[in-house]
């Protein structure tokens, strides 16, 4: 089984409570997990993919 | 406050006068040498938007294993430029690998990162949003997007 990294240390995973999620939207791909030890939240990661970027757009040339 | 997704308006300035290097080949600065720049993580409270100027700690997470002033990007991809026309042309730059934070915990939500030049004097070069997030014992990842003329992180374009 995977060892999952939590705030009680180094877990087996067959011993949380798995809880998963995504966000697909224009802006983001999101995906998480978390990882639950009777009730407490012991364990959360997060992988954003981001889907739009800031652009400088519209630079001109002087015509003289 | 809120944070903003936008380039830096004084990054815009600073390329005119050479402050940013990106590149490996040609640069401006240290031969064969580019800058090295790094992504901060703000939360949800802070003000990070287009009027940023340089790196701050002000409103920067905090929280186990995170170091203030965030994570060196990875810049194995030297910027790119191409024209589709005789008008219209496009240059732009993506960091070469994920940015990650192993093992944090960071408690306090957060929704930003600031891309900033540690070389000079930390300088601010863009700043990205996504939905407000938390990590406990755990790893946050940005994947970057293709480095291409419509996806790539940094882009510069005529039209």
């Amino acid at each position: 089984m995977a060892i999952i990294n939590t705030t009680k240390g180094e877990m087996d995973e067959s011993l949380l409570e798995k809880k998963e999620g995504t966000i697909d939207n224009e802006d983001e791909l999101t995906t998480w997990v978390e990882y639950w030890l009777e009730g407490e939240l012991v364990h959360r990661s997060v992988h954003v993919t981001l889907k739009k970027m800031p652009t400088f757009a519209g630079a001109e040339l002087a015509i003289f | 406050m809120a944070n903003t997704q936008s380039m830096c308006t004084s990054f815009l300035g600073e390329l005119l006068s050479a402050t940013h290097n990106f590149s490996s080949a040609n640069p401006a600065h240290t031969a064969n040498t580019a800058d090295t720049f790094k992504a901060a993580l703000y939360v949800t409270t802070a003000t990070i938007n287009a009027a940023t100027t340089a790196y701050s700690a002000t409103n920067e997470v905090s929280g186990t294993n995170y170091t203030a002033g965030g994570v060196t990007v990875t810049n194995a991809t030297n910027p790119q430029s191409t024209n589709s026309s005789s008008t219209a042309g496009v240059g732009y730059w993506t960091p070469s690998a994920s940015i990650v934070y192993t093992n944090v915990t960071l408690t306090t939500a957060f929704d930003t990162v600031l891309i900033y030049n540690s070389t000079q004097s930390n300088k601010a070069v863009s700043v990205h949003t996504f939905g407000a997030q938390t990590i406990t014992a755990g790893t946050f990842t940005l994947t970057m997007p293709s480095n291409s003329t419509t996806t790539a992180l940094l882009r510069l374009s005529t039209t």
